[in-house]
């Protein structure tokens, strides 16, 4: 079978140690990083992100393919960052002041990496200060913000008005999401998108950066 | 009130109380740290909530316990305060309800996601829990319920480890379902024969379902339990699901048709009864009306 078709099956099947030695011959292999990455691990995760909206597959198992994807993607950074091949866009996310549920943020986080975004992750109990000067540090065009309390929820207004304020409209979108959310409730504090879920995020986030 | 368990093995139908969490936001508690620290200072609000209860008709009432094992303490920097948290929680509430009420302690998720899955090691579990049912079964409580599991290992943990302090004290443990095409799933996997099993075999007395969902899906949920359980059943819908109204979450299902639909637990067979987020006095109220004329029929 093609590597790259294995480094996508083993990933599904969440086998890190397998999706590190097929990553590692396929770069001895001389096969270019960049398509490792594109039809070895984000095909792979991409199939993942579907099961998993289809409850074919659940949270464990999103979590270990995540872990096999890291094996693959640690080695080909490097790599990719030598011939320049940027990310397809850099996006800060995290779960908002108050808020110390990580789950869902984590989750999403992996999607978009899964999807080729590089991800600056601020953990949980962000500042809106903090989101802010890591999008502008980093120069991300996105930040994602996630809540599951609906008593922290309205600190993602904070962060929209900060980066209203310091007129980064136009240089950084937010893009909202969380169990608790919704789509009425993104418009209501002028959010830029809602995420529905992981695979929806990226979609939402692809529009972003487009619009950008 | 008697042992729990003797009351359902006599076929007694048992009413539980309603939400906590969602009762201190109205107490109008700051919530956005950690819902346990007020065990610290406002043992008086707990006190209020547990009376609210007794006085509306619970046969047993919670205590403001949920989030408070050491680890998950942790978090908001409070493990080292984790026996004083726990101890306040059980006096507030028996001092409230005196022999008029079961106390029971609840026992909520660590926080954290177990090894392979996440960082946290099953002996730390275990510990953290076992410390918590230590604290509160010295402090007097008549029963622990372990709650809002969706991880089935976790939950195992939390049942064993209160079970290691005391063979005689009643546990029981509930778990939070999703509804799929599927069929009903936790967030890591675990559908309701698994959860039964498990949990059964781990030691648990009473075997449930609690929060994630409006009473019409718990019905569902019930009935599922009915299939695979041979311990009493504990069921604790929420009053619906938040919608957010003007910035606060508020949950739309009434007192009054949250006891029409229970009455279908009590047909199916339920043992114990009682609510989730959004469930108020009033709730329980309603649920203690319809309870009683049931029995009369």
């Amino acid at each position: 079978m093609d590597i790259l078709q294995q480094i996508s099956d083993n990933l599904q099947r969440g086998d890190d140690d397998k999706v590190f030695a097929l990553t590692k011959q396929a770069i001895e292999n001389n096969l270019p990083p960049k398509s490792i990455l594109d039809d070895g691990l984000i095909a792979g995760m991409a199939v993942v992100g579907k099961k998993f909206k289809a409850h074919e597959i659940f949270l464990p198992d999103v979590l270990l393919a995540a872990k096999a994807m890291y094996a693959g993607m640690d080695q080909l950074k490097p790599l990719l960052i030598k011939e320049g091949i940027p990310a397809i866009g850099k996006i800060v996310v995290g779960t908002v002041q108050g808020d110390l549920h990580d789950i869902g943020k984590n989750l999403v986080a992996i999607m978009l990496k899964g999807a080729g975004f590089e991800i600056i992750d601020l953990g949980n109990d962000v500042s809106p200060e903090k989101f802010v000067d890591a999008a502008l540090t980093n120069e991300a065009s996105v930040i994602g913000l996630s809540a599951l309390l609906t008593t922290t929820m309205p600190v993602m207004k904070k962060v929209v008005d900060l980066v209203k304020e310091r007129n980064l409209s136009d240089k950084i979108k937010v893009i909202v999401g969380g169990a608790p959310l919704t789509d009425d409730y993104a418009h209501e504090i002028g959010a830029d998108a809602y995420g529905f879920d992981g695979m929806n995020a990226v979609d939402k986030v692809k529009m972003l950066m487009e619009l950008n | 009130m008697e042992n729990v368990l003797e009351s359902i093995a006599e076929g007694e139908i048992l009413l539980s109380d309603g939400a906590m969490g969602t009762m201190l936001i109205d107490y109008g508690i700051e919530l956005d740290q950690c819902f346990e620290a007020i065990n610290l200072t406002h043992p008086d609000v707990l006190e209020n909530i547990a009376r609210s209860y007794c006085e509306a008709g619970s046969d047993i009432v919670q205590c403001n316990t949920f989030g408070a094992s050491p680890m998950k303490l942790s978090m908001y920097s409070l493990e080292d305060k984790y026996a004083e948290i726990n101890e306040t929680a059980v006096k507030a509430a028996r001092k409230a309800v005196g022999d008029k009420a079961v106390v029971a302690a609840s026992m909520g998720p660590c926080g954290r996601l177990l090894k392979p899955f996440g960082d946290a090691d099953t002996e730390n579990v275990f510990d953290s829990f076992k410390k918590q049912a230590e604290v509160v079964i010295n402090s007097g409580v008549d029963m622990i319920l372990v709650e809002t599991m969706t991880d089935i290992e976790e939950a195992k943990i939390a049942v064993k480890a209160a079970k290691s302090v005391s063979d005689n004290i009643p546990v029981g443990a509930t778990m939070t379902f999703d509804s799929t095409p599927r069929g009903f799933f936790t967030i890591m996997g675990n559908d309701i024969k698994t959860a039964v099993k498990e949990l059964e075999n781990a030691g648990a007395d009473i075997v449930g379902s609690n929060c994630g969902n409006g009473i019409e899906v718990m019905i569902n949920i019930a009935r599922e339990f009915k299939k695979f359980a041979t311990k009493p059943i504990i069921i604790q819908p929420n009053a619906g699901l938040p919608e957010m109204v003007g910035g606060k979450p508020t949950y739309n299902e009434s007192p009054q048709f949250m006891a029409e639909k229970a009455k279908q637990f009590l047909d199916i067979g339920v043992s114990i009864i009682g609510g989730c987020c959004g469930t108020t006095p009033a709730h329980i109220k309603a649920l203690r009306q319809m309870i009683n004329s049931y029995k009369e029929k």
